[in-house]
């Protein structure tokens, strides 16, 4: 195609979408960024106060008290579904029988909603609960472990996919040489699948450690942040991780949207920065083919 | 070795019955009387708290909202979304890689970047938007997740197209087809991979979205079924467990026959998908 010929056509074939997502990204994040330095009840209010809104999000213990919830959920998460999808997905390419049955099955809770999920196990968990007398909203622990739970559910089958696509994409010939070499099976994983896996350890790690971290529909249909614990006059949501918390400063209070605002940009650096450094730390280990 | 094999199959099927048990539980309760569903979920249903389809036909018309409107909504969202995107990202990345101008390379930039922007950082602005816009509504909607899901479309298109030769392009040119002709007549064609991948991902996150249409969507005439499911748990005074059971099985149902029509496509789309991200 002629290149001054098709740049006539920038109206028919990239108009429609740079309009929407000017609409549905670019105005949206700037305006966002302009109101984390406003106060604000409605868009059409807002009053300039400067840096006030990030030292009163950084000085709210509940957004600081869900930061440390999230991180820790997000540790335990990334390593349980990375370190069981993987399991997983290496015994599946073991050619055991019937891996294409176990596979399927492993996936479907992948493509069930986060809300509807949290509802489905929200029973499971306090049909067990009852009888010790207590349910999941009740105590932070179970509430943490449930999330976890639920999480692994959802996501180890997805990664499995990955992991498979990887583990098959290795060359016989790197085993066989392996065998030649006379490596037992627990150092050809170290030395050989380990390595070659890097790509796609790269990729799982990543999605899951945004995926945990960005959390919200879950968290808000398991336990919704429940319990609460009085602390100096406010409440802390024991289970509330940092998505549900910055939504619950916008929409339960109207007077706080600002501050609101200033912990969403801070998360959106958060998710960066994370993402970022996380990428850098495993692509270094990947390997050239 | 085959005994070993043997095992780990005996191991996997294990695990894969209790990995299913959960769905089990949920469609066991949703025939049960809906006292008995908080007294004891696990039992299975027996004489004295078989309810037969009770359940259903409560669940249909419970939280004075009719779910038939929840699925035809999230329907038409989904359908309407997720074509807007496959349509008009792919003819953009097209553009985008072939042109490839400072103006182009700076979109492609933009989205790029907005793949790791969490919708919170926009979701009160963008709501905003979408009301001053009139957008609440489920054509507006579908405009909202075409900006918002631009990104990652646009990502995987732009990807490749990098790899199509251009010399099928220029042929083309040289028979005298215009841009729009050889986008529809061949590229778009060459093209049919990534955009089965692209649908499939698009249509399991717009399927199951909760958030960005409870705060866009006027959700007194408009509640996909998400919406629906949290409403009738969160806000919705008497929580009915009974109702809430069929209408989760009622909810699985679609996504259960999309899986088992498109279990090939969906494992692909997810390949590439993790691929290029």
């Amino acid at each position: 195609m002629n290149k001054r010929q098709l740049s006539k056509y920038f109206p028919i074939f990239v108009l429609p979408t740079i309009a929407a997502f000017g609409i549905g990204f670019i105005y949206p994040f700037l305006h966002g960024i302009y109101l984390s330095f406003c106060s604000f009840k409605t868009t059409s209010d807002a009053a300039w106060v400067g840096v006030d809104n990030y030292i009163d999000a950084l000085g709210d213990r509940s957004f600081l008290y869900s930061f440390w919830f999230t991180a820790a959920f997000t540790v335990v998460s990334v390593t349980l579904i990375n370190l069981l999808a993987f399991a997983v997905a290496y015994v599946l390419t073991s050619g055991i029988r019937g891996a294409n049955a176990f596979r399927t099955v492993f996936f479907m809770p992948n493509l069930i909603g986060g809300v509807i999920l949290g509802y489905i196990w929200q029973l499971i968990f306090n049909g067990i609960l009852q009888s010790y007398g207590t349910n999941i909203k009740l105590n932070s622990t179970f509430g943490f472990w449930g999330l976890v739970i639920l999480l692994c559910w959802q996501q180890i089958g997805y990664m499995m996919i990955i992991y498979i696509s990887g583990l098959n994409s290795i060359p016989e010939s790197l085993y066989e040489a392996a065998k030649v070499d006379g490596a037992t099976k627990w150092q050809t994983l170290r030395k050989v699948t380990l390595p070659m896996m890097m790509p796609s350890i790269t990729i799982c790690t990543f999605l899951t450690l945004t995926n945990s971290f960005k959390l919200f529909d879950q968290n808000l249909a398991l336990t919704a942040g429940e319990p609460g614990l009085q602390v100096g006059g406010e409440t802390i949501y024991q289970t509330e991780m940092l998505a549900l918390n910055i939504y619950n400063t916008f929409y339960q209070n109207a007077n706080t949207r600002g501050v609101g605002q200033a912990k969403a940009v801070l998360f959106f650096l958060l998710v960066a920065v994370i993402g970022l450094v996380q990428l850098y730390l495993t692509r270094k280990k990947e390997v050239q083919q | 070795m085959s005994k070993k094999k043997t095992l780990a199959t005996a191991i996997m099927s294990v695990i894969s019955v209790l990995y299913v048990t959960p769905i089990f539980i949920v469609l066991m309760n949703s025939f049960k009387l809906k006292t008995a569903i908080s007294s004891s979920p696990f039992s299975l249903p027996d004489k004295t708290n078989f309810v037969g389809l009770e359940n259903y036909t409560r669940g249909m018309t419970f939280g004075e909202y009719p779910f038939y409107k929840s699925v035809v909504f999230s329907l038409i969202i989904t359908v309407l979304s997720t074509v807007g995107i496959l349509l008009f990202t792919s003819m953009a990345a097209w553009y985008i890689v072939r042109v490839d101008n400072r103006l182009c390379r700076g979109i492609y930039y933009l989205c790029v970047f907005s793949m790791i922007v969490p919708f919170q950082m926009v979701m009160y602005t963008l709501s905003k938007t979408a009301d001053t816009l009139s957008l609440n509504n489920p054509l507006g909607i579908a405009v909202v997740y075409l900006g918002f899901g631009a990104g990652l479309a646009v990502f995987m298109f732009s990807g490749f197209v990098k790899s199509i030769p251009l010399e099928i392009e220029e042929a083309a040119n040289i028979d005298g087809c215009g841009p729009i002709r050889t986008f529809f007549g061949i590229v778009l064609p060459i093209m049919k991979p990534t955009l089965i991948s692209v649908c499939i991902l698009e249509t399991m996150w717009i399927w199951n979205d909760y958030l960005l249409p409870y705060l866009v969507l006027d959700i007194k005439k408009y509640r996909t079924i998400p919406i629906h499911i949290q409403y009738l748990n969160g806000s919705y005074g008497q929580v009915d467990l009974g109702a809430i059971m069929a209408l989760i099985v009622l909810s699985i149902i679609p996504i259960v026959i999309f899986y088992f029509t498109c279990q090939k496509h969906i494992i692909k789309g997810i390949m590439a998908g993790a691929v290029k991200g």
